[in-house]
């Protein structure tokens, strides 16, 4: 039954399609999900300082409004579901960039939709911080830039790379959806053949190569988050 | 000098406003071993985050060296604070980093370069016995070699104050030993002012020569330590000598009409045979409830709880009798006292 599977024209389709298409899309995919991720990190790990050190009792308390408007900012991007976020930034895509359809475009709305997202992940690594560890830096005259250069990040490095492995595998879920409105990558190819022309086959062979590729991501974010942590006797 | 000048502080919290220092006004010389001691809570914590100005005082000043910290700009004052180290309860290194790169952050801070800084990190590990542990991190270490550890990072900037925050809570008794001679060792090495914060007597007891008694934000005692031992004035003051005595003789001491504590003053005084004077020439039979020894300063203190049968005439009788002999100071206590 099962090698009657295999040699059945459906599956020998899509296998040929798999050969022919998915080396490129999954190079679009890793593409799109590190770049991303990349840029939300650029913009979330700051304004996941600024949330910490910011609040009032914090290194550098910054106005309360500037930290409400900041809350509520990021509060009201995640709220947004990650299908509507993309054609809602539709204009700044094509100012940014010119087109909307493509794999490089489809990093506008998730970079947007990430850096919220990255700035509650750091913001709660860096909260793991102790208070008295924080103290003890003021106490030995650390500026407030100090504090978050030479304490605050050093110390919770091995929190940031595990929710930085968070954030890594979230985008790579959501780029898999910007296949719907034209983002390119194995999301694109899952939908194309196996929503609108039904080679189910197609689907599960990109299903697949996702849970792979979020597997690897996740193992080396783990290892490496481990790695660097020294808390770990031995 | 350290002068703190009619200090107040208070906080402001959702449920009203908390008094944690009222007035408090104390000198601490120059290379002294200065002991802060209250029960938890007193505001000793806040009292000695006012000397380094991590928590501002409402009121009042606070000197060091003639100048006054409290009109000092953020930028003034993190210099002053490689002046005025500290040291905690929890230690508080930085866990991600090694032990030279520990006493290295405060070098770093300074701008100090990295050769140099690595080189003093170094002899300051040495200093503190840690010389084998460079590359070791604070989770391979104990309680009492991380703390050994802090103590060389306070150093590294060469401040004239160290404050220690209660640093031997945590450590065991025989840790807590070692690391107040170590402190005591390099006040006498390096002529460094130390201010221990702390709520045990023998912590004071052991390393300091002055002392002040916080209660309830306020001083309610200060002095030399040999003097506050002996004769405890205010009730904070005998709650914290007496109750590590008191609490050895609850119930033996039962039957007895008074208790009375004798300290002897140094070795002439315990040359006396007390008791069998009592005795001999009063009449009066004297219970030893307890008895201890034990050095403050450079000099050996003996301290004793004695049950004495009899009315209050029997009691201010033995009383003249031990305070007539020289080094020798005597006090009704009160079993609750403790």
């Amino acid at each position: 039954m099962i090698s009657d599977f295999f040699s059945s024209p459906e599956f020998k389709e899509a296998w040929e399609i798999f050969k022919t298409q998915f080396p490129l899309a999954v190079w679009e995919t890793v593409y799109v999900t590190v770049v991303s991720t990349f840029f939300a990190i650029l913009i979330g790990l700051p304004l996941g300082v600024l949330l910490v050190v910011g609040e009032k009792g914090g290194v550098r308390p910054i106005p309360g409004f500037i930290l409400k408007l900041l809350n509520a900012l990021i509060n009201l991007l995640r709220s947004v579901p990650f299908l509507i976020l993309m054609i809602l930034v539709f204009p700044l895509t094509r100012a940014l960039i010119g087109t909307v359809v493509g794999t490089t475009p489809s990093i506008v709305p998730l970079v947007i939709a990430a850096f919220p997202f990255v700035a509650r992940l750091a913001e709660s690594s860096l909260r793991e911080v102790s208070q008295n560890t924080i103290e003890m830096a003021q106490s030995m005259g650390a500026s407030p830039f100090k504090i978050i250069t030479k304490v605050l990040i050093p110390e919770s490095v091995p929190s940031l790379i595990s929710n930085a492995t968070i954030a890594v595998t979230t985008v790579l879920g959501y780029s898999a959806m910007s296949g719907i409105i034209g983002g390119g990558g194995l999301g694109k190819i899952a939908i194309n053949y196996g929503y609108y022309r039904y080679k189910y086959i197609v689907m599960i062979f990109a299903v697949v190569l996702l849970i792979l590729i979020v597997q690897l991501f996740q193992s080396v974010g783990t290892k490496l988050a481990k790695k660097t942590d020294k808390r770990l006797k031995g | 000098m350290i002068e703190i000048k009619n200090v107040s502080k208070v906080f402001k919290t959702k449920e009203g406003t908390v008094d944690a220092l009222r007035d408090v006004n104390i000198t601490i010389p120059d290379g002294d071993i200065f002991g802060i001691i209250g029960m938890s809570g007193a505001g000793k914590s806040t009292l000695v985050r006012c000397i380094n100005m991590l928590e501002k005082p409402t009121k009042g000043s606070v000197l060091i060296d003639d100048t006054d910290l409290c009109t000092l700009s953020e930028k003034q004052l993190r210099k002053v604070r490689k002046n005025v180290t500290m040291i905690f309860q929890s230690f508080n290194l930085l866990m991600q980093k090694n032990c030279l790169k520990n006493v290295c952050f405060p070098l770093e801070l300074a701008g100090v370069k990295r050769a140099d800084a690595k080189k003093r990190a170094l002899e300051l590990l040495e200093l503190v016995g840690l010389q084998d542990k460079a590359k070791a991190y604070p989770a391979q270490l104990s309680g009492g070699q991380q703390q050994r550890v802090a103590i060389a990072r306070a150093l590294a900037t060469d401040p004239k104050v160290l404050l220690c925050d209660e640093a031997t809570s945590a450590l065991d008794p025989n840790t807590t030993g070692a690391i107040l001679e170590l402190i005591a060792d390099i006040n006498k090495k390096l002529g460094i002012t130390v201010v221990v914060i702390t709520h045990q007597m023998s912590v004071v007891e052991r390393i300091c020569k002055h002392v002040a008694i916080i209660d309830d934000g306020c001083v309610a005692e200060q002095g030399e330590v040999a003097q506050v031992f002996a004769d405890p004035e205010s009730d904070a003051a005998k709650q914290l000598v007496y109750s590590d005595e008191l609490s050895k003789i609850i119930d033996q001491c039962g039957g007895f009409g008074h208790t009375v504590r004798v300290v002897f003053n140094g070795a002439e005084a315990a040359k006396t045979p007390l008791i069998a004077q009592l005795a001999e020439s009063k009449g009066i039979l004297a219970n030893i409830a307890y008895a201890s020894t034990k050095s403050i300063g450079d000099k050996a203190y003996g301290s004793m709880i004695l049950g004495i049968d009899g009315d209050e005439k029997v009691l201010a009788q033995s009383l003249d009798f031990i305070t007539s002999i020289k080094g020798i100071t005597a006090r009704e206590v009160f079993v609750n006292d403790k």
